[in-house]
């Protein structure tokens, strides 16, 4: 992603460049609604104050300790020390869920005591793994979920910018994907009508709202009725995590794309027996560990992103 | 030409179903209710068990599970760290559809037999 056109957008083999990433960051543009992956954080300068930049980051799994990456934690601080050295502060950051490996209270105050020094506001969205204490989400709630709506959705403005926080990690049904349902999509499709076609929309969930890989459970089962409210809109950006790597796909006014995790990567689907943790020698994992910076220029039709690995 | 053909054919199978046997009677005798998880999958997918037997389910993989059941036909489990486990007795005879909450499409059956 080191080769950004700004006036084509991404071409199919930045695309393809894009997907065999797997790493630390995200820096997303928003130019004019559609959004931008610009390539690694040094070029994320280059667009720098024409709007609005915010940052991603996902998949913490603060608490895992497995060989795949033994310090989960260290590698966050990485990724936070990664996003304070930026020479433009990002607006916000958003945290699309996983912040946790096992729900403790311990792993969140980790994550959070980490996670404040870079002193940005965050928006979370709750993963799987953020939910499984025994109360099934309270601890997350009461930390992240207080003005949000049913089981942590809720949307914000920023420069004129509308985002959507979803949760798709409840009530999964057996043998399905990820699960939005009535209530939240009802909510959706109320959030979004009265607001004007031009508006750019970023939407951001846990689990990919498009059909990743059907076999390894990595789509949402009603993403696409939530999509159909997003018609109208000219510029839609769906920014999620879970799968660990980065893909990318557009589909006519909507862009997908996936960000890294900060913790470890999994494969990429079909290239193993299943989508688990990945070992990988030492010196490749923080290659494939990473953030993203999202840029939105006004007047310009894509939002810029950039994925950016802890290293290389 | 053809007898010693036959005749191998039924040696094997007589061999065969011996082997079959004895595969059998090992399962039976070691652990058929127990059901490991690993890279995602239940295994055995299906369970057959007799009413009363207490069923343990034992996650081996590096991410967490947990075992839910169609209509909640009887407890899930919490989340199962690795090496964790979760045990249910089955008294009621019926089978049992059941799944991980945590990754739906990994699906596992108990049957419960009289």
């Amino acid at each position: 992603m080191s080769e950004i056109d700004q006036r084509d957008g991404i071409n199919r083999r930045k695309v393809l460049e894009c997907m065999t990433w797997c790493g630390t960051g995200v820096l997303w543009t928003i130019a004019g609604g559609v959004p931008h992956s610009l390539g690694i954080m040094g070029e994320a300068q280059a667009a720098e104050s024409r709007g609005l930049t915010f940052l991603q980051i996902s998949d913490s799994h603060v608490g895992f300790d497995k060989p795949a990456n033994p310090n989960a934690l260290g590698t966050l601080e990485e990724a936070i020390a990664k996003v304070n050295a930026l020479p433009q502060k990002p607006a916000f950051m958003i945290h699309t869920g996983d912040i946790s490996h096992l729900s403790k209270e311990k792993e969140f105050d980790d994550a959070d005591h980490i996670i404040s020094q870079s002193r940005l506001d965050v928006h979370y969205v709750p993963g799987e793994h953020d939910l499984i204490d025994a109360d099934q989400g309270k601890i997350y709630r009461d930390r992240y979920g207080k003005a949000a709506k049913g089981a942590g959705w809720y949307s914000f403005d920023a420069n004129g910018v509308h985002f959507i926080g979803l949760v798709n990690v409840v009530d999964l049904k057996a043998g399905g994907l990820g699960n939005l349902g009535n209530e939240q999509l009802e909510w959706l499709e109320a959030d979004v009508k009265s607001r004007s076609a031009s508006t750019p929309i970023v939407l951001f969930a846990h689990i990919p709202l498009w059909t990743v890989a059907q076999d390894w459970g990595w789509g949402t089962q009603d993403g696409a009725q939530a999509l159909s409210y997003l018609k109208k809109f000219g510029s839609v950006t769906v920014l999620n995590g879970h799968i660990h790597q980065v893909m990318q796909k557009v589909e006519g006014n909507v862009t997908f794309h996936t960000a890294r995790s900060t913790a470890f990567p999994q494969p990429a689907p079909g290239t193993a027996p299943s989508p688990g943790p990945m070992k990988v020698p030492d010196d490749q994992l923080r290659k494939m560990l990473g953030i993203a910076n999202v840029t939105f220029k006004q007047n310009e039709q894509r939002l810029a992103i950039i994925d950016s690995p802890l290293q290389g | 030409m053809l007898r010693p053909i036959i005749a191998c054919s039924v040696l094997g199978a007589v061999v065969g179903s011996l082997l079959a046997g004895s595969v059998l009677f090992a399962r039976a005798e070691g652990a058929p209710n127990t059901v490991t998880i690993d890279n995602f999958f239940f295994t055995p997918a299906t369970t057959t068990v007799k009413a009363g037997t207490t069923v343990t389910w034992t996650n081996k993989d590096d991410i967490p599970h947990g075992i839910g059941s169609a209509n909640n036909a009887f407890p899930k489990s919490k989340a199962l760290d690795t090496d964790d486990s979760y045990s249910f007795t089955f008294s009621a005879p019926g089978t049992y559809q059941y799944f991980c909450y945590l990754h739906p499409k990994m699906v596992g059956t108990i049957v419960v037999e009289q």
